[in-house]
């Protein structure tokens, strides 16, 4: 058996019945890294010293007779937004290409807790920004699924590790659909949590309102078993919610019978054919486990984009503010004064997507634009907010396609930021309502290279677990592999 | 064009960027193009609508708040590690205040 195509489970027992130790599977990983990383270009930074005193541990566990975490051996990938106390976190950026984290992310923290070896930092775009991972400051990663392809974005180095067997699980960060989108792309599981879900401690901030961070994988079990763990209160995070966690094993024991299923319109309208097909396939089969499949409407989607690109545009003009060569991270050598180092540190550190979006939330935040822009986003935030409190009134999930295009030609359109924001559509609305979704594999496009599709469902606040039951439900009746 | 040459140039300097007159070049018609495309939200009538300023699932006890105690954190040498330059236990930066 091949160590690198485990399940979560399949892991675990591997370990409890003496078929392989920890260190056995984050050996046979490393070395298909060193095999496929090359091409792929997932990861930007290995980190094995510590990768292989946690497969050890584990080992030390089971020769013990000790319980095991329900994570324990899982070889993960953590995007390299998400601190790691010891090992570089760059957030793929020029500005922190130094930067050793004094401290690891809650998430991280709880995962290795749960027995999970952490094995690297998958790429991403530069600081989060950008929906294909061609904006990272040092490399582009490739779509395990067709090489000249981009793995989606912004956790592409994320979801591309788990697509290509170099992690069993792994962690990204979604906050306009960073998560949803690139899962879509490499054809595999992705899922952001309600907002406060999981503690942001340890994550770079880019937009605060928005910023997720959540987890990759083959199955919605794998997804449901790491977003269990890392989820929860966490006082280091005033935002992370008091809800208590419920346990995922019986949402992922029940079928989808019964769920009402929400199809908004506004998400199919003049939807791509190669997309729409699937997805209509996707639902039929959900009619055929027996959901109710209810048309909604969300009547203000049309409006998310703008929305979005100006609240977190303004949020990150905030939150980068902090790069300004005092603390940490890279200082310009030259410079005539303060105000000039302050300058020529963030004009040399930050790549032109990052600073296309300073300029823009800065933009929307000056005096005199403040009202016009921001203060109308947040109005409008509100009505997209609502538009799924309604609709959650008469359903208990919502479907829609995750993107509405597959992976796309690496340099394809780079060129044009509008264009590439444009793409967000799908998963921005949920971003601003601050409610779960999840993309799962719906099949792949018919033309030749057969390119994976993404189905998206939502839940209402805080209920992961009905969207796990309805995600596991559709990849037990085949919907992974439709069409 | 809404957005000026001039307008670019002054929000670069409230974000602290140097903008090369190349970027500049770059960034206008793009950044003007992004905020012609966001003038859409004016289609919508939101004088009765509150702003959304809080995200948080309203929860039965306001759990943002902790007892006020001081706890240890960082030693003064594991926060200045990453410092581009130190020295006397803290950041170097170019003078601020010049002398008379």
């Amino acid at each position: 058996m091949d160590l690198t195509s485990l399940t979560i489970d399949q892991i675990r027992d591997h370990l409890a019945s003496r078929k392989a130790t920890a260190v056995d599977v984050l050996e046979a990983h490393q070395e298909r890294i060193r095999q496929r990383d090359k091409e792929v270009r997932a990861y930007l930074a290995l980190c094995p010293e510590r990768a292989l005193a946690q497969a050890r541990k584990v080992d030390r566990q089971v020769a013990a007779g000790e319980p095991l975490g329900p994570l324990a051996g899982v070889p993960m990938a953590v995007k390299d937004v998400i601190l790691t106390r010891g090992i570089r976190t760059t957030c793929a950026s020029r500005i922190l290409e130094n930067y050793l984290a004094p401290y690891d992310a809650t998430a991280v923290e709880r995962l290795e807790a749960a027995g999970a070896v952490i094995v690297g930092k998958t790429n991403c775009d530069e600081f989060a920004m950008g929906s294909s991972t061609e904006n990272s400051g040092f490399f582009t990663t490739h779509n395990p699924v067709d090489l000249t392809r981009v793995p989606g974005g912004s956790s592409g180095g994320s979801a591309a590790a788990v697509a290509a067997n170099l992690a069993a699980a792994s962690l990204g960060s979604d906050t306009g659909g960073s998560i949803r989108q690139p899962a879509a792309l490499c054809g595999i599981v992705g899922m952001m949590g309600t907002y406060g879900r999981v503690s942001r401690f340890g994550l770079v901030a880019f937009a605060s309102s928005l910023d997720h961070i959540g987890p990759f994988g083959r199955s919605v079990r794998d997804v449901a078993l790491v977003l269990e763990t890392i989820a929860g209160r966490d006082p280091k995070d005033s935002t992370s919610a008091a809800v208590p966690v419920e346990g995922y094993q019986d949402a992922l024991r029940r079928n989808a019978r019964g769920v009402r299923v929400g199809v908004p319109t506004e998400y199919f309208k003049g939807l791509n054919p190669e997309i729409g097909d699937n997805l209509q396939k996707g639902i039929d089969l959900l009619a055929k486990e027996g959901c109710a499949v209810v048309p909604i409407s969300l009547p203000h989607t049309d409006y998310a984009i703008a929305c979005y690109y100006i609240i977190c545009t303004a949020e990150a003009s905030s939150n980068l503010a902090r790069y300004d060569g005092v603390r940490y991270g890279f200082r310009s050598s030259e410079y005539a004064d303060l105000r000039d180092m302050y300058q020529k540190t963030r004009d040399r550190g930050f790549g032109p997507e990052v600073k296309r979006r300073i300029l823009l939330g800065t933009y929307v935040l000056s005096s005199g634009y403040y009202d016009a822009y921001y203060l109308k986003a947040q109005r409008v935030r509100t009505l997209i907010a609502r538009d799924f409190v309604e609709a959650f009134d008469d359903v208990d999930v919502i479907v829609t396609p995750t993107s509405p295009i597959p992976a796309f030609k690496l340099g394809e359109r780079v060129d044009d930021p509008l264009q590439m924001y444009l793409a967000d559509i799908y998963t921005v609305t949920a971003s601003l309502a601050g409610i779960p979704g999840i993309s799962v594999p719906c099949g792949k496009t018919k033309g030749e290279p057969r390119l994976p599709v993404g189905m998206q469902i939502f839940a209402k606040h805080f209920d992961e677990a009905r969207l796990l039951q309805v995600a596991h439900a559709f990849e037990k009746a085949g919907g992974f592999e439709i069409a | 064009m809404a957005l000026t040459e001039k307008d670019a140039q002054y929000v670069a300097e409230l974000a602290h960027l140097e903008l090369s007159g190349e970027e500049l070049k770059k960034f206008l018609p793009q950044l003007d193009s992004i905020l012609e495309y966001v003038q859409k939200l004016n289609e919508l009538d939101t004088t009765q609508v509150d702003p959304m300023a809080q995200v948080t699932y309203p929860a039965a006890e306001n759990p943002s708040l902790r007892a006020d105690r001081t706890k240890k954190t960082f030693e003064q040498d594991e926060a200045l590690a990453n410092a581009p330059e130190k020295g006397a236990g803290s950041f170097k930066v170019p003078r601020v205040i010049e002398r008379e």
